[in-house]
């Protein structure tokens, strides 16, 4: 079984984010880079399955900045067995689409049977790239995922949602994502880290991947067309208790459409 | 060229250890420091990630890395939990250390493997009520009789020797007087592996600590304790060198922990410092918190740059002995006062027991005594200037 894993560097949670309001962009410089925790999960899901079936390949696909080394460094710490990063200036502020239309072109050709994301990143949030990715490889996808089961030919999982829960399944090669739910990430050990320096890193740029930078701008199809910043608290709505506060409250509530 | 960058394998280890000391082992901390309990699911998964086996070669199941890779990581845990960080240490200087370096082929394959891994621990008793600071007043002894080693004596204040988990307790024995070439004459000592279990050794009631509470602290007792010939560590009569070797590098882990706990301070201090308010801001806008959280910074700062120096040395075969004491006690000292600024920082809140800088407020106190008091460290640099 060959898997890929889509991994991604994004601002730590923990800290503050900012936007530039400038370009739109998340500023990285202001916080921490992490390896997004999604991403991580998605790796377990491929590394569990390795652990009990020899012969389990698992590459680690990220495009990003020369710093999102760091989060492929990592996913070949924990276990992954090789990694492929698309580096190129032009692609800074790439949208989704771009991002899928490059990944597409960066999988190894013909040699993977499942490719496993996050179902969101906690920057951009958009949540749509693996189902565009499938769109670009014309392959079933399998999206939201609380559980990921996979068998030979097969890979199938539990999909919840508000209404209840749907199991699914679709043939190989296919595309999944998965939520916080599918797995908790394993830590790496020093022996992971030590041996992750001899493990094959490739660097890719468009060209490489036989896309001009022109082409892939092209598919630049959203547009940032202003940022601000989040706009300070306000002080909130305070309700003193003569009697009526309960009335108070539930007029507040269907006032703001809240019930 | 001079310069204490890390290399990458070093920083994304100092990654990964701070990751698991947040995620795993603080959330848990303040429950066994309340409840004087073992760690053991902490301990269990330490083992997993390979941090009881760091210094050691992959041939014994260890990690391959360096006695440095020991210290970052126990920076990063001393951080968080110092009950956590001395039983790593403790396991690796004290216990799997000493077998490793003085063993037998034959010692080495019985233990060795289940201590690199973690999932045994050994203990190293050397102190003994009337022995500390002075080791050369060692009373224990150990006879030769019939093929087996006999001790007798009492040991006091060593970690890890009672936990589920401990196979072995390494104990320093009086074997005979041994006489030197100037004719004096002196005790001679030697060391002998203890098994868990032997009939006659027992760990006795834990202590009630002021601090590192759930770190695994007895005194034993020695009633007639027959182990085989075969368990004499090292040479007979180089017990007494071998400790010696053994407590130089354990000063450099010691400080690693130490600037890990002096660190610790810093970042709870800069956090409650920015969120607390007092006369309507926060209390870290005013002066006085200020610079004494940057004099705690320069403290951790100065600490770390101590360790890595001696560490440095070490690594390069080169006598390290004041570099490490001076780490020892630069950074016992700088946890211990940052302990007590962290305190001041939080106000009341300081000296409530669940919060981490109490923790650290009782837990430092320890490391300006153990594994070489401050004024045992101040000897050997004297020593070392030729005084
Ligand atoms: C929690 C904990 C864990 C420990 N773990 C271990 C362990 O695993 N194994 C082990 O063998 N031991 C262990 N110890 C023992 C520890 O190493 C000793 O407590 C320490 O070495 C000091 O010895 P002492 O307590 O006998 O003090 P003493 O030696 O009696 O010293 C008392 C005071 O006198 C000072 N002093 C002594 N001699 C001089 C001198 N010549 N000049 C100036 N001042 C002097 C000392 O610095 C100290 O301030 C542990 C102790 C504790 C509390």
């Amino acid at each position: 079984m060959k898997i890929v894993v889509l991994m991604k560097q994004v601002p730590d949670t923990y800290g503050e984010r900012r936007l530039d309001t400038q370009t739109g962009r998340v500023d990285r410089g202001s916080s921490e880079a992490i390896v997004d925790e999604i991403s991580e999960r998605a790796l377990e899901v491929a590394l569990r399955y390795k652990d009990s079936h020899k012969g389990t390949h698992v590459t680690v696909l990220t495009m990003g900045p020369a710093s999102a080394n760091a989060a492929l460094r990592k996913g070949l710490s924990m276990g992954a067995d090789a990694a492929i990063h698309v580096l190129d200036d032009a692609l800074v502020g790439a949208d989704m689409g771009q991002t899928a239309a490059v990944l597409a072109a960066a999988l190894p050709r013909n040699e993977y049977d499942l490719v496993i994301a996050g179902n969101e990143s906690t920057d951009g949030r958009g949540g749509a790239v693996p189902a565009m990715l499938a769109e670009h490889l014309n392959l079933p996808h399998l999206s939201f995922l609380d559980s990921v089961e996979l068998s030979v030919g097969e890979v199938s999982g539990e999909r919840v949602s508000e209404y209840g829960s749907l199991d699914v399944r679709a043939p190989l090669p296919a595309v999944v994502s998965i939520t916080e739910r599918a797995a908790e990430a394993r830590f790496p050990n020093f022996k992971g880290i030590m041996t992750a320096k001899r493990k094959p890193l490739s660097v890719v740029s468009l060209a490489e991947l036989g896309l001009g930078p022109a082409e892939a701008l092209a598919g630049a199809r959203s547009v940032v067309l202003c940022a601000s910043a989040r706009p300070a608290r306000a002080a909130g709505t305070k309700i003193v208790d003569e009697g009526n506060a309960g009335e108070q409250l539930a007029e507040f509530l269907a006032a703001n459409r809240l019930i | 060229m001079p310069g204490f960058e890390l290399g990458e394998e070093y920083r994304d280890l100092v990654e990964m250890v701070r990751d698991f000391a947040d995620q795993v082992v603080a959330p848990v901390a303040a429950r066994h420091d309340a409840e004087h309990s073992f760690p053991y699911d902490v301990v269990r998964q330490m083992g997993e990630l390979g941090l009881f086996g760091l210094p050691f070669p992959e041939e014994w199941g260890g990690q391959g890395g360096d006695f440095f890779a020991l210290a970052l990581a126990l920076e990063q845990l001393g951080r968080v939990d110092q009950s956590v960080a001395i039983t790593l240490e403790a396991a690796v200087c004290l216990g799997a250390m000493p077998l490793y370096r003085f063993g037998s082929q034959e010692q080495k394959e019985r233990w060795l493997p289940q201590l690199v891994s973690g999932q045994a621990l050994a203990g190293f008793g050397l102190t003994e009520p009337g022995a500390g600071t002075d080791a050369g007043a060692t009373r224990t002894t150990a006879r030769l009789e019939d093929g087996q080693w006999v001790i007798n004596g009492t040991k006091e204040f060593i970690t890890n020797s009672g936990t589920d988990i401990t196979e072995l307790v390494t104990v320093t024995a009086v074997t005979g007087t041994a006489t030197a070439a100037d004719g004096s004459t002196r005790k001679e000592i030697s060391t002998f592996l203890v098994p868990a279990g032997t009939p006659g050794f027992r760990a006795e009631r834990a202590y009630d600590k002021v601090g590192w509470r759930a770190s695994d602290t007895h005194p034993l007792t020695l009633a007639g304790v027959r182990v085989p010939e075969g368990n004499l560590l090292g040479e007979r009569g180089r017990g007494y060198a071998n400790f010696l070797a053994t407590l130089d590098e354990g000063r450099i882990a010691i400080a690693a922990l130490a600037t890990g706990a002096a660190q610790g301070c810093v970042d709870e201090a800069v956090r409650y410092a920015k969120t607390r308010t007092a006369f309507g801001a926060a209390i870290g806008t005013y002066q006085g918190i200020q610079f004494r959280i940057a004099r705690m910074q320069v403290r951790a700062h100065t600490a770390r740059l101590a360790y890595y120096a001696a560490a440095e040395r070490m690594l390069a075969g080169r006598p390290f002995k004041t570099e490490a004491a001076m780490a020892k006690l630069v950074a016992g000292e700088a946890a211990m006062d940052n302990a007590r600024d962290a305190t001041q920082v939080f106000g009341g809140y300081g000296f409530i027991n669940e919060t981490a800088v109490a923790r650290h407020y009782r837990d430092s106190k320890i490391l300006e005594i153990g594994e070489g008091t401050t004024e045992v460290q101040l000897m050997l640099i004297a020593r070392g200037l030729g005084l």
